[in-house]
């Protein structure tokens, strides 16, 4: 039977607030275990939470760019479950009342096609501590709560995805947006972005949905991408073999590539969710969201569409450009200086990213910056060097972190060599080293030619006019 | 008998200004007082005779200079044990905190001491004030000065019982349901719930969320109104507390009973309360019609299912607030068992009595899957209707005189068995909680056994001035202050 897929996903994404949401401890990542904390942020006895607006302003730039109403009457409620990293025994969430509801985010499906996905709800909550078990065999767990109270972003999606690759395009769609907003650094493998999936399939053609699964612990869009291709077989295998999907939680295992059981529908937790009554309810006003709306940034889709109308760029190089907000502001920085925005984009792609690849960091930590980017490509446009030198005074200003590619020429010499009678002068002195290669050539062997510029070029280190020191040299043979 | 009763607030602030008195002689005399006198009464679970002996050194100091701190400066105070207080122990009268030392001051204790207030000690509550009778305590009960077989009311029993038998100059207290009201009325003593949002919760262990506020516990109107404009005004650590100016209480004093409108809700005259405490009440409220207020009946339609909303709300609320008492970061840990689930249930077996067990059930039971719409949220619903009941009648009155309470102190043990009729004694007093309107009991008179009736004034929201106005005009007039327990 032929089955169609059903994905829905539940994102969680780290606000970049620098206090936490419920008290003014920082958000800061990494410090010494329980450095950042309070008696708020540790659940003491006695202890109120007083919300950051800051977060509120988050969350409405998150709703604006998908789509959302933003509700103006905002409710805190406490999701009750114990758990030692949770300091209260609740957390504070929102349930009937969230901040955005009913947006959505186009994705590319692939083939010039794009997916409307629709999004449920958007709401903001505290994030809970870290528990630490020491590989000791003591028995003994930890808990670190400087991460108790950082400001969350729950995003849920409708379960509009068909296929594995259409959740990953949805997550790195809306970690763009995210990353774009400034409200989340969109890192996976520390966990400030992560997600949940819920995923069923059902008879194509068939309305019903199918009974869910909702997989954990993916922390990477490929692990994503595996656990959900991995799910979808293993259901298809329990309805295809006579069974039935249980409704379940499960977790992805990286190291066996699986999904095992975490939890069942009967031990699913009753969060007793009711208003929190420590902090009043939050009045969005008009002014507030049309404040928050004039200070959002142009958004990925609508700066790539720009980008390929404006600047000339072909669809997938104006889409690398604008993958981050860093990179697009870099390359418009980069065009400021030198005006030729096709060359800039093919330099960036080809050159600078493939430096910032290798040692696997990113444009923000970029030695080389826009102005330089741009000095060195005005060198090559006025002749000054060849695209070559080019390349090689690129290396080097990456290398010892230089953005002065003009003085890097002159101290190095290799400023274009494109006088005639000098290079007229080179060329006879090359013809005359090696007579038996120029009979050569003069007796039919035309591939000789290319050994004789070669030689031309080390003479010059490189900076003779490849196409003056090409017609010399034809005219001197042929002559 | 150590030293002889020692002076009302307000008498003693004068005494200290003038220095006919130092903070050291008064806080000395105290401590010994309690030395003495609180073995048998049980109102304190910690006397912290050396921090005190600091404190009133400090302000004799700053008196002698004529630079006090404050409108409290020198005054020996004591807190509810509800209060947090950083290096003091703080055990909210439960097994749960019997050694917790918090890191933080409660906000209304900063006020204190930038007040110049020397702070005695924390006194004795029910468990994490749930109660009515301080018998809920975990450590031991408190007796009513008036009548050592009595209770002293609850859960502020150790503030009230503190105040009538001299133990302390004034104290704080804390109301959920009535826990301030109800033991001032079985003491004899003043106690105010003010409107809720006035006095900052930032410190107060959480029983209620959305009904506790703390108040003054003072022998008279006067200290109450003293104390009040300390504690209250806005704590940007508390999102509830409100952003309203702090009147000047003492100065509203004066105001005279005349031409005020008093309501006296048909409802709160119920059947099965005492003569004694109808009689009293009475002849307070005639006492004001005699000085010129127009007194009229109204009424309270939805009283009768206040208390059934108050149990939902309340223990839904704490079910919630008392999951942090989980052995993990402070307090009781029992981990005999095996993992963590075996912690949780040993530590909150062992750690919690059974009072506050069974809130803590009752309140899960009504914010679980199935069951909140029919009572938690129903229950929000009453709430609703009971504050609208006192917005209509507050068009035409500007204060409510009822009883406190439908009875006198009664008997240790006598309802501890019983749950449902300790909640009912607080019938008169859960309704203005859950309007969150300011109140205040004033002593009104005896019983014919001798025990101490309050009269309950409840006014409009953030109006504490004419609730005070009017309880003083009416205290001026008796001496039921001026009556002594004997010890
Ligand atoms: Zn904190």
């Amino acid at each position: 039977m032929d089955y169609e897929v059903v994905i829905g996903l539940e994102v969680h994404a780290q606000m970049r607030t620098a206090t936490k949401i419920f008290c003014s401890c920082s958000t800061s990542f990494g410090d010494e275990p329980n450095r950042n904390t309070c008696p708020v942020c540790t659940g003491q006895p006695g202890a109120l939470p007083v919300l950051n607006r800051r977060v509120v302003e988050f969350a409405i730039r998150a709703g604006l760019a998908t789509g959302c109403r933003i509700n103006s009457g905002n409710v805190f409620a406490r999701k009750n479950y114990f758990y030692p990293d949770l300091p209260k025994g609740y957390q504070i969430s929102q349930y009937e009342l969230p901040v955005c509801e009913h947006g959505h985010l186009d994705i590319d499906a692939g083939e010039g096609e794009t997916r409307r996905v629709g999004i449920t709800r958007i709401h903001m909550e505290e994030d809970a501590g870290k528990l630490v078990h020491p590989d000791d065999r003591s028995g003994v767990s930890y808990v670190d709560y400087n991460r108790a109270c950082v400001p969350l972003l729950e995003i849920v999606s409708e379960p509009d995805m068909r296929s594995a690759a259409e959740a990953v395009a949805y997550l790195k769609a809306l970690r763009d947006i995210v990353m774009y907003l400034g409200i989340c650094d969109g890192n996976m493998e520390e966990g400030s972005f992560r997600c949940d999936a819920n995923v069923s399939i059902r008879p194509r053609g068939q309305e019903a949905f199918g009974t869910r699964t909702e997989l954990k612990n993916m922390n990477s869009f490929r692990n994503v991408q595996r656990a959900v291709e991995f799910e979808v077989e293993r259901q298809i295998d329990v309805v295809e073999s006579g069974g039935a999907v249980v409704q379940e939680t499960r977790l992805w295992d990286v190291d066996k590539g699986i999904t095992v059981t975490m939890r069942g529908k009967e031990e699913a937790h009753d969060y007793r969710y009711f208003p929190d009554p420590d902090l009043l309810p939050v009045v969005i006003d008009d002014a507030w969201i049309d404040a928050v709306r004039r200070s959002l940034p142009e958004l990925p889709r609508a700066r790539c569409g720009r980008f390929m109308a404006t600047y000339g760029l072909a669809a997938d190089a104006a889409g690398i450009l604008t993958g981050s907000r860093a990179l697009a502001d870099y390359y418009e920085a980069a065009v400021e200086r030198f005006s030729r925005p096709v060359p800039v984009a093919n330099w960036m792609i080809s050159e600078l990213l493939r430096h910032l690849n290798d040692d696997n960091i990113g444009i923000e930590d970029c030695p080389v910056t826009p102005d330089g980017l741009g000095s060195l490509l005005k060198l090559v446009d006025d002749g000054t060097i060849s695209g070559k030198i080019a390349k090689k005074i690129f290396a080097a200003m990456y290398r010892e972190r230089r953005n002065d590619p003009g003085a890097m020429v002159e101290a190095r010499g290799l400023r274009q060599l494109a006088d005639g009678g000098e290079l007229e002068g080179i060329v006879d002195t090359v013809l005359a080293e090696h007579p038996a290669e120029a009979d050569s050539y003069r007796g039919g062997n035309r591939k000789v030619f290319g050994f004789l510029v070669g030689q031309v070029m080390r003479r010059t280190k490189g900076t003779a006019n490849p196409g003056m020191a090409n017609d010399i040299l034809r005219a001197r043979l042929e002559g | 008998m150590p030293e002889k009763f020692p002076a009302d607030l307000t008498t003693l602030r004068r005494r200290l200004l003038t220095r006919e008195v130092t903070s050291t002689m008064v806080t000395r005399a105290l401590l010994e007082r309690i030395a003495v006198l609180d073995e048998r009464l049980g109102a304190y679970l910690l006397v912290d005779g050396e921090g005190a002996l600091a404190g009133a050194a400090a302000a004799d100091e700053r008196l002698d200079a004529g630079t006090p701190a404050g409108p409290l400066d020198g005054i020996p105070l004591a807190l509810k044990d509800i209060l947090s207080t950083r290096g003091r122990r703080t055990t909210c009268g439960s097994r749960m905190l019997e050694h917790f030392v918090p890191a933080y001051d409660a906000t209304v204790v900063e006020r204190l001491h930038a007040a110049g207030a020397v702070v005695l000690g924390k006194l004795n509550m029910d468990e994490f004030a749930m109660g009515s009778s301080t018998e809920n305590s975990a450590f031991k009960p408190t007796r009513n000065p008036w009548a050592p077989d009595r209770v002293p009311g609850g859960s502020s029993g150790g503030s009230a019982a503190a105040v009538a038998a001299g133990l302390c100059a004034a104290a704080l207290g804390s109301d959920t349901g009535g826990s301030i009201r109800q033991p001032a009325s079985f003491c004899g003593v003043v106690g105010m719930k003010p409107t809720y949002g006035r006095v900052s919760r930032y410190g107060l262990v959480a029983f209620a969320s959305s009904l506790d506020q703390l108040g003054p516990v003072t022998r008279t109107v006067s200290d109450a109104a003293l104390l009040l404009g300390v504690m209250a005004g806005h704590d940007p650590r508390d999102s509830t507390s409100v952003n309203t100016p702090v009147p000047d209480y003492v100065a509203a004093l004066g105001l005279p009973l005349e031409g005020l409108a008093i309501g006296v809700p048909r409802e709160y005259f119920i059947d099965g309360m005492e003569d004694d405490v109808r009689q009293a009440v009475q002849a307070a409220i005639d006492f004001c019609a005699g000085r010129g207020a127009r007194v009229e009946e109204v009424s309270l339609p939805h009283t009768e299912y206040a208390v059934a909303a108050y149990y939902l709300i309340a223990t839904a609320e704490a079910s919630s607030n008392l999951a942090r008492y989980d052995g993990v970061k402070y307090g009781l840990r029992e981990s005999g068992g095996e993992n963590l689930l075996d912690m949780y249930l040993d530590t909150r077996s062992q750690g919690f009595g059974p009072e506050v067990k069974r809130r803590i059930m009752l309140g899960t039971y009504a914010l679980s899957a199935g069951y909140y719409d029919a009572y938690y949220r129903k229950a929000q619903q009453v709430r609703t209707l009971v504050s609208r009941d006192f917005a209509r009648v507050f068009e035409r009155v500007d204060l409510l005189m009822a009883p406190v309470t439908p009875t006198v102190a009664f008997r240790l043990g006598e309802k501890i068995d019983d749950p449902l009729q300790m909640y009912l004694n607080d019938i008169l007093t859960i309704p203005v909680n859950l309007a969150g309107l300011p109140a205040i009991s004033v002593p009104c008179g005896f019983s014919a056994a001798g025990l101490p009736v309050g009269l309950q004034i409840i006014g409009r929201p953030f109006a504490e001035e004419t609730i005070l106005a009017a309880a003083r005009c009416y205290e001026e007039a008796h001496d039921w202050v001026e009556r002594r327990p004997e010890l």
